[in-house]
């Protein structure tokens, strides 16, 4: 960059380049090419939709929903269950780059940061639309709100969870305004604090599993193995879902990948797709071997319970998934085949959705505390304001990645004030 | 024409953005309807115990004008507080139920509770002589009572010493009174049903919708914490119809109950029954494994 000489000796006004950033990053959220205009309006389309039924949903009631009293919680803490966990899944990039010193993870892992804010985004998005009093979501807020901290796991959670946002915001935010300044970042700036995330990510996930394993009257949730779970399957979603992300980035933003971050997280991937099987085999095992009414749900599950069998397929489905991604995996001669290969990182994230998802929440309900069966199922209302979430996190994730990618190019700076030249998708 | 290509995509975008704006407003239309019932008071009311007197006479006021716009019903709406040197703890003669669901019925009506739901805070099971085993009960059962070789469980909230719901409850919108009632801030609760879920004994309710009964069925009688008409969204619970019972009377569900299973009283009072039949029956309480302890209890007569 020729810009970088002038810009990094003169002294910055950062009243009036902090500005001109952030118009700049409207910008570039605003400007490209008909694709991209085509993707943005499809999920645009999606997230009003979601926002009218989520409308509807307030109007008329949660009733709206197919929750009830027997089943609370479904959809849409499924889906938040998941994002924490693609959230957390964005280490795994960032522990190669910065604890290993990856030189060629260096150059990427901001695409997992960003993924990190996408899907915490999404987490809060999941939980506001899960409330059934919206208006009252001050009572929550430290100052004119009531927080009972420590006591409830919930109250850690947002503290982990906005936490981990600001830390994300705080080091993206800084790295592609150094860009914009033409500028090399300065150490001190960021690094204490991706260190600080790394610690946090592993946080997030485990309050969100002791949400659910802190309840002694939930004896599917109530395990200690829960919180390594959630671990081991955010570890296989995140690096999966960025793998295919950065392809993606690669073919449709330009953005420069070396092969080698790509190996790196697909050795991960091989090892922990493992150990996620391995700690779903080991909490089967002492389901089934014991019996009991404590293992009515995990039979709920796999096998149906009194004649119900809801879940059955999809546990099922799940399982197939999971484990075909696996020997994909380990298999060279058919990692080897990039078509296979991102087909198997879809398989594995489309199954540990199901696991971690409906898989985890509903069965703690179903049998419910006075073992009685009632089924779930989400209504349509729901469906829609899940993918109204789901088009939400995906638009904040195309337009910062359309940033890096940008500055990863060199086309994100100052220097070139609003009006770029046409590249990009 | 590049230099005036830039303005022409600008006043794209702009009219692109306003009409984004535009339709947006449109999909969150429904939400008029949903913040028209609220009253900017009602929106800012701080939390029970952060009301001075003054301000709990005009909550109450307002409660009792919005339940008389909504439902058309003249109520009462009153704040009754524990009183000092009171327990309270109820128990059950399984061998005397015999599961005709009147105390179900009767807490229905006395507690306001949604008409179209038949909602009520009692659940009672029919279980098989000589088992414990809550899987091998069954809520639905509808044929003549008591049938032979079954016995009734009724369960409702247990006022547990050491509540899981009160623990998890992230804005302190449930707590445990000095009484041993466990009770909830209808107009502090976010409605994140997470004490539905660490309850044990399935005795949280939630309101899926707005409550519906029709105005000569209301009850007058009611107070803050108890069996007011509760608003859509949010958590509700039994009180053992606090509203009576600190008023020395005993909960519906009691009086309704036509065999006497049921006793309720102050067990720091040494002449009452419930401590009679603490002291002199074989009592149990429901999953005492799980540390909950119970202020309800269960014993069988023979």
């Amino acid at each position: 960059m020729n810009t970088e000489s002038t810009t990094a000796d003169a002294p910055t006004h950062h009243r009036s380049t902090y500005p001109r950033f952030l118009l700049r990053v409207l910008w570039e959220s605003v400007d490209g090419s008909f694709g991209f205009y085509a993707w943005m309006g499809v999920l645009t389309a999606i997230a009003l939709v979601g926002a009218h039924a989520w409308a509807g949903q307030n109007a008329w009631g949660m009733a709206t929903t197919g929750l009830s009293d027997h089943v609370s919680w479904g959809l849409y803490i499924a889906n938040f269950t998941f994002v924490v966990g693609l959230a957390a899944g964005g280490v795994m990039m960032v522990i190669p780059a910065y604890l290993y010193g990856d030189e060629d993870m260096h150059d990427v892992v901001i695409v997992g940061e960003l993924l990190a804010i996408a899907a915490i985004v999404m987490a809060v998005g999941f939980i506001m639309v899960d409330l059934g009093r919206p208006d009252r979501f001050w009572h929550m807020l430290p100052g004119p709100g009531r927080l009972n901290f420590p006591n409830s796991v919930l109250t850690w959670d947002m503290v982990v969870l906005n936490g981990y946002l600001l830390l994300n915001l705080h080091v993206c935010g800084y790295l592609l305004y150094q860009r914009f300044l033409g500028r090399k970042p300065r150490h001190r700036w960021y690094v204490p604090m991706v260190m600080v995330s790394i610690v946090w990510a592993f946080s997030v996930h485990t309050v969100t599993a002791f949400l659910y394993a802190g309840l002694g009257g939930r004896p599917f949730w109530n395990s200690a193995l829960l919180a390594p779970r959630f671990l081991a399957s955010a570890f296989v979603t995140g690096p999966a879902f960025i793998v295919l992300s950065l392809r993606v980035s690669q073919r449709l933003l330009g953005l420069p990948v070396p092969d080698r971050a790509v190996d790196v997280l697909l050795k991960i991937l091989r090892v922990t797709t493992l150990v996620n099987l391995f700690m779903l085999g080991s909490e089967l095992f002492t389901e089934f071997y014991t019996g009991g009414s404590h293992t009515a749900s995990t039979r709920y599950l796999y096998v149906g319970l009194h004649g119900h069998r809801e879940l059955v397929p999809w546990s099922w489905t799940s399982v197939g998934l999971n484990v075909a991604a696996a020997v994909v995996l380990l298999t060279p001669a058919l990692s080897a085949r990039r078509w296979l290969l991102h087909l198997a990182l879809a398989m594995t994230f489309a199954g540990v959705w199901i696991e971690k998802g409906m898989g985890l929440i509903v069965p703690g309900f179903i049998p419910s505390t006075l073992h009685e069966l009632v089924p779930y199922a989400p209504s349509r209302n729901e469906w829609k304001v899940t993918w109204g979430v789901w088009a939400l996190g995906l638009m904040v994730f195309t337009l910062s990645l359309r940033i890096a990618a940008a500055a990863a190019q060199g086309r994100f700076s100052l220097a070139q004030g609003t009006t770029p030249e046409k590249g990009g998708a | 024409m590049a230099e005036n290509s830039v303005p022409r995509r600008v006043a794209l975008k702009v009219l692109g953005a306003t009409l984004g704006a535009g339709v947006f407003a449109q999909a969150l239309a429904p939400l008029k309807q949903f913040t028209e019932g609220m009253s900017l008071q009602g929106f800012l009311q701080k939390h029970y115990k952060e009301l001075s007197p003054r301000e709990l006479r005009e909550v109450l006021r307002r409660l009792e004008e919005e339940t008389e716009q909504r439902y058309g019903a003249e109520v009462t709406i009153r704040d009754l507080r524990p009183t000092p040197g009171v327990q309270f703890a109820y128990a059950l003669n399984l061998s005397v139920c015999i599961g005709c669901r009147r105390c179900v019925e009767a807490c229905h009506h006395e507690n306001n509770h949604d008409r179209a739901s038949h909602n009520s805070y009692i659940r009672v099971l029919e279980m098989e002589q000589g088992s414990l085993d809550l899987e091998r009960g069954d809520a639905n059962y509808d044929h003549a009572v008591p049938a032979p070789g079954k016995f009734y469980l009724p369960v409702q909230c247990q006022q547990c010493e050491n509540p899981p719901c009160v623990r998890v409850c992230p804005v302190e919108a449930t707590w445990q009174e000095s009484d041993g009632i466990v009770v909830v801030d209808y107009n502090w609760c976010i409605g994140c049903r997470y004490c539905e879920a660490a309850c044990p004994y399935h005795a949280r309710r939630f309101n899926w919708r707005a409550p519906e009964v029709p105005a000569r069925e209301i009850n007058p009688d009611q107070a803050y914490l108890s069996n007011r008409i509760r608003p859509q969204g949010v958590m509700e619970k039994c009180t053992f119809c606090l509203h009576r019972t600190r008023e020395g009377r005993m909960p519906a569900c009691l009086e309704a109950c036509p065999t006497g299973a049921r006793v309720f009283g102050n067990v720091l009072d040494p002449s009452s029954e419930i401590r009679w039949v603490l002291e002199h029956k074989r009592v149990f309480v429901l999953k005492e494994e799980l540390g909950t302890r119970p202020r309800f209890f269960y014993f069988f007569d023979e």
